[in-house]
């Protein structure tokens, strides 16, 4: 029997309710959607397989709709250089005199503290491999700042790399696919970096508002900052490393600090890809995997300091002279132990060398008590 | 029953989608002209009020979503907030559509408008749930502002379409 001569064929679902019932089920799955995403996180797997298909499939077109705009820079930039070449002239004349002067300092500076790091001691950090991109699509909204790059998986790039331009930082990649990788700028709302005030060292979170500068929260100290201090990262979490240069501070419309960005004065058509994981990186891996753990230190139960004291042997005969009234002047394992006759060499009743502290030159003074008499 | 033939998906849903999508991967383009950028407005906006008013559709509630999630990956944005944001819109839209036929042109960009604004509201707020901070209102009022100057590319939709079905006048 066909459907429309059964009993339910003369029902009839009004569209209006059916298209209602449609935007439920189309709101829902939104709303899953939204509940389920973790964009933020620093972990490879949220970012999903669709968007690493998105970005992969967006990188040739996106670029080839680029191109266009970059070459128009290009040409642009060409005749302005070719008409205002002159000025440009004396300008960088004056400027190369100025940096004469700074170039000077410099040099001196860098001596003097090459100097302080031999005095210290200091570990500096490796210098950090870094691959070179094109960006070739952005998002400049209020909720989402982000940036579509050309170099990928296979150039080593993983989530959580910094991304730089030529001036400052410019975000961190949150996902990456073959051929592309997705950086979230430090605009973002979801964008957070521990800074510093170069200045105060006053640590702060840079958080993006979706505007083009973001906030410094969690500011502490005293006096932490001023207009035009520069602003820096701080390394802390290990997320970026330290001393990139972030921006200079300003005081907003709103009473709260915020920071122009120095990637803001250039653009950003050319990032730089720091290969920067964490701080584990910067370490000898080698060194920290060494196969042979060192001696496990015991106490020697012959010198316990918990127990008795032990009466005292008689002293050595053998014509040698004790050990006690040198005692200021000899380790202490020495004169807690009386030599073995016959063989006048106080240092064989040493314990076996793996269960003796490294530090078993202490001066007798620690022990006098058991010194015999 | 003449007036009761069905409109062709493709032709007011697929097509418009595809414009959609091609106008929002031409405006990511990363052009700076004398330091100013393109301007970044919602263009799945003009469906989203277009749609609604020529008729109700089980098939454009989805076809807002699906536009809503190409714009959260190609954005990289949070998934789902376009969509959902878009949907609210609509939602909105189709409740009130029996008082928005028939009206003016500046009214109806008027509708558009807030309608738009509906949709970034939306948006700011479930930003500011899913990220736990409040977004830029500047940025805010300038997106806005280019999705709100779309309006003409609605009323074109509106325009082409709202007729073929007579059973939605």
């Amino acid at each position: 029997m066909p459907f429309r001569e059964g009993p339910l064929g003369d029902l009839k679902v009004p569209l209006t309710w059916t298209a209602a019932v449609a935007l439920i089920v189309a709101v829902v799955i939104a709303v899953a959607f939204l509940l389920a995403d973790r964009r933020e996180t620093l972990q490879q797997q949220a970012y999903g397989v669709t968007r690493q298909t998105v970005d992969t499939v967006s990188k040739p077109v996106s670029g080839v709709i680029a191109a266009p705009g970059r070459w128009t820079g290009v040409g642009v930039d060409a005749v302005r250089n070719y008409f205002f070449a002159g000025s440009e002239n004396a300008r960088l004349k004056t400027e190369l005199k100025e940096m004469r002067a700074y170039r000077d300092r410099y040099l001196a500076l860098v001596d003097e503290n090459e100097r302080y790091k031999s005095l210290l001691g200091l570990k500096t950090d490796p210098p950090i491999p870094m691959v070179a991109a094109r960006v070739v699509a952005d998002s400049r909204g209020p909720f989402a700042n982000t940036r579509l790059a050309d170099a990928g998986k296979e150039k080593g790039v993983v989530v959580g790399n910094p991304v730089m331009n030529e001036r400052g930082l410019v975000g961190r990649v949150v996902g990456v696919a073959p051929g592309a990788s997705r950086v979230l700028l430090l605009t973002d709302i979801a964008s957070r970096t521990p800074v510093m005030i170069d200045r105060t060292n006053s640590r702060a979170i840079l958080t993006g508002d979706g505007g083009p500068n973001p906030k410094l929260e969690y500011l502490r100290g005293s006096e932490p900052i001023q207009a035009g201090d520069r602003v820096v990262t701080s390394g802390d979490g290990g997320v970026v490393p330290r001393g990139l240069p972030v921006g200079a501070a300003v005081k907003g419309l709103d009473g709260r600090w915020r920071v122009v960005l120095f990637a803001d004065s250039a653009s950003i058509d050319y990032i730089r890809i720091l290969l920067f994981k964490d701080f584990a990186q910067l370490a000898d891996q080698q060194a920290l995997a060494a196969k042979v753990l060192p001696p496990v230190i015991t106490e020697n139960p012959d010198q316990s300091i918990l127990g008795p004291a032990r009466p005292a042997p008689p002293p050595a005969t053998t014509g040698a002279a004790p050990a006690a009234p040198r005692a200021p002047t000899t380790p202490a394992p020495t004169t807690t132990r009386p030599a073995t006759p016959g063989t006048g060499a106080p240092a064989t009743t040493r314990p076996p060398a793996a269960t003796r502290p490294a530090t078993s030159t202490t001066p007798a003074t620690t022990a006098p008590a058991r010194t015999p008499q | 029953m003449t007036g009761a033939r069905p409109l062709n998906p493709g032709r007011w849903l697929g097509v418009p989608m595809l414009f959609v999508i091609l106008a929002t991967i031409l405006f990511a383009a990363p052009i700076r002209m004398w330091g100013l950028q393109l301007p970044e407005p919602i263009f799945a906006m003009v469906p989203a009020f277009a749609w609604a008013v020529i008729r109700p559709s089980i098939l454009a509630p989805f076809a807002l979503l699906l536009l809503g999630l190409f714009l959260d990956t190609f954005w990289g944005g949070p998934t789902g907030l376009w969509g959902l944001s878009l949907l609210v819109a609509y939602a909105s839209v189709l409740a009130v559509r029996n008082m928005l036929t028939g009206q003016s042109r500046p009214m109806l960009w008027v509708w558009y408008a807030g309608a738009c604004a509906l949709s970034m509201t939306a948006g700011f707020l479930f930003t500011m749930m899913d990220s736990l901070a409040m977004p830029s209102l500047v940025a805010v009022f300038w997106q806005f502002l280019a999705t709100a100057l779309l309006f003409p590319f609605a009323h074109r939709l509106i325009d082409r379409f709202e007729d073929a079905d007579v059973r939605f006048r």
